[in-house]
This record gives structure tokens, sequence and C-alpha cells, in this order.
């Protein structure tokens, strides 16, 4: 597929939107609402954070305004597209008894299609990472394959990046190069307010023929690769993934560990955050009559007491054994499980952690010279 | 046409409650059979489990612990200790409970043939190792020396008791028992079931042994094989955990890098002695 690249004004997000709703889209994407940049259908492109950026460090977030009109001005915000693919709630199933035995009838699969409007690159990779998980060899979850495979995938590429960003040591960001319909680089400055539009896809392709764009210059994209290099060097957080895995299963008692530990509240925040965690509990809901039972599933978390919690005890007792769960998880575990680290350097689990934990600096700690 | 109740839905079928019997205070076992003549049941193979759905209460993952082989009901031993499997243990002969399944990695019996075996159990893991007991009774001439050492809390938890004494008493297997914790009515051996494998010596060339019963009984009873002269890639665990999916989809029974649903239950050992070895994995 040939890497098109067009120009566009400043209203291609609402003509993009209205013809992505044309086509029968549900449009999703970013807005501000009570005091963050939240997730939610937007129907112009007014809904759209328009001169706001995000104020990020560990344990802090605040919107400010920026001094131009941007529309994609901030990075990422509490919520991340899995709550989509892969709902918070969500019944798996409804149950009736019927002459002494039960019935069974399936959840409907959503037929609906959605379009997402402002997936950073490392939203995108996540949404890879979350395809290795819920695309598995002996299950594939309705749900979420119902939802992906139809979704439109509209990219935006990173022109800033926040303290708490660290994709570009992980190689996620902040530009994407291919997993989109289409991916906008929004270009401010000067008086300019303008997007380069590139096609990832003959889905992409065929909604911008509408639009009768006009081709940008190979300059252009040159210029947004080169930009995009010069950020992605400019990340201040980095983890430095080389030996990671075997550094962190190798520490299993590194006494850093009880360190967090005194630090970490255990209250889930930064899985709940986190674009790729994916456990979930089952939780059976019967009505009073006793004869209706239904299974909805429910994101669950590592760092919930519960989640080890086997006959006679938690096999995990300790905030110390669950936080060495989630990080060794991401960063060894998933590598052997799906093929790729579960990080994508987003940093809301440090933005979002009440304690400002920050594991890039807990994987630095980890790899250092105590070994026990 | 075929049962599907594995994971391409992960929606339970019925199975109707044929037969229920206490085996302890807090153990029954449970008799299932398919409640509509086209479920074509997967019987499974030893070592594996079923989700079994209490309906309005929940699924809980319980091993098969009768033969995988024949046409028999499927038998599973449940210990009553949550609210389903409080509820499981409470059903009667002729209720439905739902059934989904079969889960999980096997014991590898089929290559342990002409092998001398250990079979080592704690507490109600003695469920899980019980179908292998079948299969080796039913192909007795495939297997070498066959020895079961089973430890119990008490005399009154000692699991399948009556089953015991008829496998001691046919001569096809060792039958070795012990206690931690016994009263004036018991002869038999106290302490822990690793002191069973000094009480009984084997051969330790080309023996297999098969473990199942707490994390901490299954770490010291392979150190004990261990010691005796046995290589890791001889020994098998059954590892517990919690399960919801039984597809390695939920996350709730990882350790390391493993689903335990999914990659085990059973596993050989030099694949998981690490993990056994770290406390709080």
């Amino acid at each position: 597929m040939s890497h098109d690249v067009f120009k566009a004004d400043s209203k291609l997000p609402d003509r993009l939107l209205v013809a992505l709703r044309e086509q029968g889209y549900t449009t999703i994407g970013p807005t501000a609402r009570d005091g963050a940049i939240v997730l939610d259908e937007i129907h112009a492109s007014a809904d759209l954070p328009v001169g706001l950026r995000e104020d990020q460090e560990a344990g802090h977030y605040r919107l400010q305004a920026r001094r131009d009109e941007a529309v994609f001005g901030h990075t990422v915000g509490p919520q991340s597209w899995k709550r989509y693919l892969f709902p918070p709630n969500h019944r798996l199933w409804a149950a009736k008894r019927s002459g002494g035995s039960f019935e069974i009838k399936p959840q409907h699969e959503a037929d609906h299609r959605l379009a997402f409007i402002g997936v950073r690159p490392c939203e995108l990779a996540a949404l890879e990472i979350q395809d290795r998980v819920f695309f598995g060899e002996e299950h594939v979850d309705p749900h979420y394959a119902a939802l992906r495979t139809r979704a439109f995938i509209v990219t935006v590429n990173c022109a800033e990046a926040a303290p708490t960003c660290f994709c570009g040591s992980m190689g996620t960001g902040p530009r994407a190069e291919d997993g989109y319909d289409l991916a906008l680089t929004e270009i401010l400055g000067r008086g300019r307010h303008e997007f380069l539009v590139e096609v990832g896809s003959e889905r992409g392709a065929t909604l911008l023929e509408a639009l009768e764009l006009k081709p940008a210059g190979k300059d252009a994209l040159e210029a947004a690769r080169k930009k995009a290099a010069e950020l992605a060097g400019s990340m201040t957080r980095r983890v430095e993934t080389d030996g990671l895995a075997e550094a962190l299963m190798a520490n299993l008692e590194h006494p850093h560990w009880a360190k967090t530990a005194e630090r970490c509240l255990a209250c889930a925040n930064c899985t709940m955050v986190c674009p790729t965690c994916f456990c979930s509990t089952v939780e059976d809901v019967a009505d009073l009559s006793g004869d209706h039972d239904e299974r909805w599933r429910r994101w669950d978390s590592c760092f919930n007491s519960q989640h080890s919690y086997v006959h006679g005890g938690n096999m995990r007792p300790t905030i110390r054994s669950r936080y060495r769960q989630w990080l060794t998880h991401k960063f060894a575990g998933w590598i052997d499980q799906f093929g790729t680290s579960g990080c994508v350097g987003c940093g809301r689990c440090i933005t979002w952690c009440p304690a400002a934990i920050d594991l890039t600096e807990e994987l630095a700690a980890l790899r250092g010279a105590v070994t026990t | 046409m075929t049962l599907t109740t594995k994971a391409e839905t992960l929606r339970p079928v019925p199975y109707v409650l044929r037969d229920k019997w206490q085996e302890t205070a807090d153990t029954w076992s449970m008799a299932l059979e398919p409640a509509e003549a086209w479920l074509q049941a997967d019987r499974g193979e030893p070592g594996q489990f079923n989700m079994l759905w209490a309906f309005g209460v929940g699924e809980s993952a319980i091993s098969i612990s009768g033969p995988t082989h024949g046409t028999g009901p499927l038998v599973h031993t449940i210990r009553a200790c949550g609210n389903v499997t409080r509820k499981l243990c409470a059903m009667k002969a002729g209720e439905v409970v739902g059934l989904r399944g079969p889960y999980g990695k096997p014991w590898p019996i089929e290559s342990l043939k002409g092998r001398d075996l250990i079979i080592m159990a704690g507490g109600i893991g003695l469920a899980p190792l019980r179908p292998v007991v079948y299969h080796i009774l039913a192909n007795r001439e495939d297997f070498g020396r066959v020895s079961l050492l089973y430890g119990a809390r008490r005399p009154e938890d000692i699991l399948f008791a009556n089953e015991l004494s008829g496998w001691r008493g046919r001569m096809e297997l060792d039958v070795l028992i012990t206690v931690d914790a016994a009263d004036s009515s018991w002869f038999g051996n106290v302490g822990t079931v690793t002191r069973l494998v000094r009480r009984n010596p084997f051969e330790v060339d080309g023996a297999a042994a098969l473990v199942c019963g707490p994390e901490i009984m299954m770490q010291y009873s392979a150190q004990t094989l261990l010691d005796a002269g046995m290589n890791q890639d001889s020994i098998w665990v059954s590892m517990e955990r919690n399960m919801k999916c039984g597809v390695g989809l939920c996350g709730h029974c990882q350790v390391g890098p493993e689903f335990v649903c999914k990659t085990g239950p059973v596993y050989p050992l030099e694949r998981i002695a690490n993990l056994l070895a770290t406390r709080e994995m």
C-alpha cells in the first residue's frame, strides 16, 4: 500500500467527523471534562480539547490553556481506548432456569462501528498489544474482536511530550508509521494551523477521497519524521529495555521491592489507567427470584487482595509481592506470554499514582547493583 | 454434535448431578452426566479440570477426580470452603450444575510408560491424582513399580480412605499414608509426607514422580525427591491458583510468565522450580 500523504487546513477534524458519521461510525475522541481530558463521543471539532494542554508529573495532572488553538495539543488523559473494546463492565451472558435445567443466552455482540479519533502512537501500540491478548490462540474475545476489526483508527502523532512520557525509549512513539487508517500531524505556528494526513489503509484512502485533499510534498513527511525523532530524543524519562526482563527476574528478592511497597497504596490506579492491563474478574448477578443469572466481567487488578485468592488465603498477601507481580508481568512475563513488552511508555501510571511512584525510577533502582 | 464447552464460548452447559457422596467432614464427590443426550462430553485427561457453575452463585475450578476412560459419569471431588463450593456440595441428586472444560495440561501419563512412578499427594491434592491411579490400574502392565505416598492432616481427613485400603489390598501399588496429627485410633505413620520417601526406598533410575498438594508440601516433596537422587525433569507438580476464565485471559492464575490454567496446572518441575521457590509469586 502506498504511503500517500496529504495536506489539510484546520477544518479537517470537522470534515473527518462528518465523513465518518455519514458512513455510520460512532466517533469517539478526546474531550475536556471535570478537569481532565477524557474519551467520549464527539460530534464536532468544538468537542475536542481546543486550546488545552495537560500539565503532568508524577502524581500530578492539571489542564492548562495553550497559547494557540491546537485541537490535539494534549498527550494522554486518564482513560485509554481499551474501555471501548474491553469495557470495564461487560455482560458475557444471561441465564434462566428452565425445566429443572438452565438456558444460557449469549450476549448479543455489538454490531456498531466505532471510529477512534486522536489515538496517540503509544496508544496504537497498546491496541496492538491488547490484540495479542484478546485474539488468543485458544480464545478470541467476541466483543473485542467485533469492535476492533471494524474500528476506524485516526492516529494523531505527537508534537509535544508530557514530562511523564517515555515512548521514545519503548519504541512506541511519538510517531506512528503503520497500524492506523489515517494518521494526522497537527502543525501550528506563525498563523498556520494545518494537518498532514497520512493514509494507512484502503479504508482510510476511501474516506479521504471525498475530502479531495491536496497531496503534500515529500519534504513535509521528512520534516514530520525529523521533528518526531527530535521529540523522542528530548524525553527525559526513559526505560532501559535491553536485558530488562532478565534483570527483573534475577532480582525478585531485591530490597528495593520492599522500599516501593512502603509507598504503594495498592489502590490499583496504575492498572486502571494502563492501556494494556487486561485482568478481569467475573461476577454472577442473580435476581431475587433466583431464576435469572447474569455473568458480568469487570476490570480487576493484581493489586486487589482478592486477585490471587485461593482457599485458605491470598497468594500475594503483601503489597511488595503485588507491586512485584505488576512490574515483572509488565516488563518480563508479558514478553514470554505475548512476545511483547506490556508497556508502551504512555506514562499514565506515573501521573495517576497518588503516591507519585514512577516506574522508570523503580526499574532503574531494581537494576541497581544490589542482588540478594 | 460435539459439546463445545471449551474456549470458544466460555458458557457452561448443563450437567445433571446423578450421585453425590461425602468423603470427609467438608469434602464431597459428585458424579455428573450431560443433561442432554446430544452433549457428548469431553471426559478430559488425568490432571485437567472443569469450571463447575452453581446457578446464581458462580464458578469454581475443580479437578476431575474420577476415571477419564470408560463411559461412566464424570466425577469431581470438592471441598466446601467458599460460596461456590459450599453451594455445589449442598446440591442434591437430580439438580443441574453448569460445566465448561476440560481445561489445562494433564499429567504426562503416556510418556511415563514403562517407568516406576512415585505419586505424592497432600490433602485434597489426592483428587487430581486419583485419575492417574485409575489409569494405571486399568493399564497396569504399562508401568513399573508404583508407589502412592499420601499425607493428610488428621486420620479423619484422609480422602478416599476405603479406596486407599482397597488399592493396598490389591497389591498392585504400594500405598503409604501419614498424618500430621494423630489420635489414639491411629496406628499408622505420623509426620510429613516427605518422610514416606525414606520409608519407601525406590530405584531412582528411570523413576518419575507426580506431586500435588499445598505449595509448601510440593516444594519440600520435590526437594526430598531431588535429594534422593531424582532429576528435575522426572518430577511433575500441579499448581493451584485462583481461576476465573480457564483460558489464560483473566490474569488471575499467573505465576511469573505462566498462566496456570493454560500452561499448567501440571508442570515439569524444571519449568516451575524457581517460581515455586520464590515466596508470594
